[in-house]
């Protein structure tokens, strides 16, 4: 009981940090997806249709996602320095193969009648990428990016380790004071505010499937 | 050339690319203004690759394409295709969108306003049969086969072309639909007059839907071009004869409908009915049967005097109603029909249902007999 009162007592007391940092790594998941949803995006349309560079794009995100994140977070350094951008990049990298891989698969499973038919009638191959294929895969892109969220939430927490901030300052800081004071509260505190960081996500990302996804698929 | 010709193909020919031989090799095809020409012929034989080469779906190698007096072959393949319908076996609605957005496709992309389009999108589902108020706002997979393939044909008629090609639009569907379907097309049509290609490798869909028909062999060449009739009576050559098979004279019932006959009086009664009144009827009747019709003129049993000697209530008596034929039946679709009836003889109903008259196995023996005087003359013919 004592750990659960001086966890909420911290928490009290520590209200204001708290929010900037969950605040810095809500902005990490954010952007992160916006430009991992754009490039992921435009590279999935792009190689749909061109099965060497399908191949060679889904292998470099692959490997991109097999990379120690703690070799990832610090390979850009020495390029952009220490902090926000560093974080970013690595972010992005990893959250590109599932936004990538959903948005391949969600155009490839697209009836070839339905664009046959969408073809034969006129319209352009803009107008059929827009109106048909990414509607129709849609879904499961939107899938893709809510799994790369949860991706994102996680793994920002090693920002901290190259002084980008975010939640996981409350863990490191945790971390390199084991065994004094207010220790475990911490760890407590950077943790459970993740877990809630990454179940408000999912649950934005599951409502905005659900609303934009055209009720003739559900 | 012929003043008749809507399209025209010249010459043409397409060669994929690492590949030799041609798929269609220097074709010259005449597509009449205003009637069905059904392409027909063994699979392989490039008949799909044609009629993809008419909306440029595939691009030709060579030759030319006239569309109403217009080389087509070089301008913009999108807005050529936005003047012609096109319906292909699957279907392919779009999912995602209405029954009324799927319609409206066409017209939108043509710039039309919502209210006109609308308009448009209902009118062309009380062309096909569907009720607007129920079917606008449904989505593609609350639709049955049957009615998927209906909203594809509006779909295709959606702007109102002059031309549509259809490839195999029938084929997906169970035979007693696709019997259905292909009535209320053919119905649809002599309102319409469109100008129709129309791709099967079935020669009785063929002769059923065909005014024009052109049997293509390898390479899309044309083996006869001629009338379904003319087709049956005159095969230009053994590869048509073959193709035609054996039974060419059970083909020729495809050519003439229930409708292009006069047909014969059953006695009829209307349900209430008395003892008396079945016996009456029966007694005028030739064969001894008699049909029973409900009270808005539906046919419900067919009576013979062992009804009348059993105990049950006369509106149990007999057998059951359990095959109609319809005006637009051809003559081999009744026939199949006949032979599922127990009295040998059908009731013919219309659209609604409602008994018009009968029709018996003798008028299709009388058609058969015929046909059969015709088949021995051409092999006369062809013997001297």
């Amino acid at each position: 009981m004592d750990g659960v009162v001086s966890f909420f007592d911290y928490l009290t007391n520590n209200l204001d940090d708290v929010m900037e940092l969950t605040i810095e790594h809500a902005i990490y998941i954010v952007t992160v997806m916006v430009a991992a949803t754009v490039v992921g995006v435009g590279l999935g349309v792009w190689v749909q249709d061109k099965p060497v560079q399908k191949e060679v794009a889904l292998g470099i995100a692959s490997v991109f996602i097999t990379l120690p994140s703690l070799a990832l977070f610090t390979i850009f350094i020495p390029i952009v320095g220490l902090g926000f951008w560093s974080a970013f990049i690595a972010l992005f990298m990893y959250a590109l193969l599932p936004i990538l891989r959903n948005t391949v698969t969600g155009l490839a499973e697209v009836s070839p009648a339905v664009l046959e038919s969408a073809r034969g009638m006129g319209l352009t191959s803009r107008e059929r990428l827009w109106k048909i294929q990414l509607p129709l895969a849609w879904p499961v892109i939107v899938t893709g990016v809510r799994v790369a969220s949860l991706l994102t939430a996680g793994i920002a927490a090693i920002a901290t380790l190259i002084a980008g901030g975010g939640l996981g300052d409350f863990i490191k800081d945790g971390l390199t004071n084991w065994g004094f004071r207010l220790a475990a509260e911490k760890i407590w505190t950077g943790t459970l505010f993740i877990i809630l960081l990454a179940l408000i996500f999912d649950g934005i990302f599951g409502l905005i499937r659900k609303y934009t996804t055209s009720p003739g698929l559900r | 050339m012929t003043d008749k010709a809507f399209i025209r193909l010249e010459n043409v020919t397409k060669v994929y690319p690492g590949t030799e031989e041609p798929a269609v090799a220097e074709l010259d095809l005449e597509i009449p203004k205003g009637e069905i020409l059904v392409l027909v012929g063994p699979s392989g034989c490039g008949k799909s690759t044609t009629l993809r080469l008419i909306n440029r779906m595939i691009e030709p190698s060579g030759g030319r394409i006239i569309f109403d007096g217009e080389d087509v072959t070089t301008v913009n393949a999108d807005h050529l295709r936005r003047r012609i319908g096109y319906v292909i076996q699957q279907i392919g609605l779009f999912p995602h969108r209405t029954i009324a957005e799927n319609i409206g496709t066409v017209p939108r992309l043509l710039g039309w306003d919502s209210a006109r389009v609308d308009a448009r999108v209902d009118e062309l589902l009380e062309m096909v049969g569907m009720d607007p108020k129920i079917y606008r706002t449904r989505y593609p997979k609350e639709l049955s086969g049957g009615q998927a393939q209906r909203v594809g044909v509006a779909r295709a008629l959606g702007a109102d072309p002059e031309v549509l090609l259809m490839d195999e639009p029938f084929g997906a569907i169970d035979p007693i639909t696709r019997d259905r379907l292909q009535n209320e097309f053919l119905r649809l049509q002599s309102e319409l007059q469109k100008t129709i290609v129309f791709v099967t490798h079935d020669i009785d869909e063929a002769i059923k839907m065909g005014d024009q028909i052109a049997i293509l062999r390898e390479q899309s060449r044309i083996a006869q071009y001629d009338t379904p009739e003319a087709i049956l009576a005159h095969p230009a050559n053994a590869f048509v004869e073959d193709f035609l098979g054996s039974g060419a004279i059970l083909k020729g019932l495809n050519l003439k409908r229930i409708g292009d006959l006069e047909l014969t009086e059953i006695p009829t009664i209307t349900a209430p009915v008395s003892r008396d009144a079945v016996l009456q009827a029966i007694e005028k009747s030739i064969d001894g049967w008699a049909l029973m019709l409900d009270k808005d003129g539906k046919p419900t049993r067919w009576l013979d005097r062992t009804a009348l000697d059993r105990a049950e209530g006369l509106d149990e008596a007999g057998q059951r109603v359990r095959v109609t034929v319809e005006p637009e039946d051809t003559l081999r679709d009744a026939l199949e029909k006949m032979l599922l009836s127990v009295t040998g003889c059908a009731a013919c109903v219309d659209p609604q249902g409602r008994y018009m008259g009968g029709v018996r196995l003798e008028l299709l023996t009388d058609f058969l007999q015929e046909l059969q005087r015709v088949e021995r003359n051409r092999q006369a013919a062809a013997n001297a």
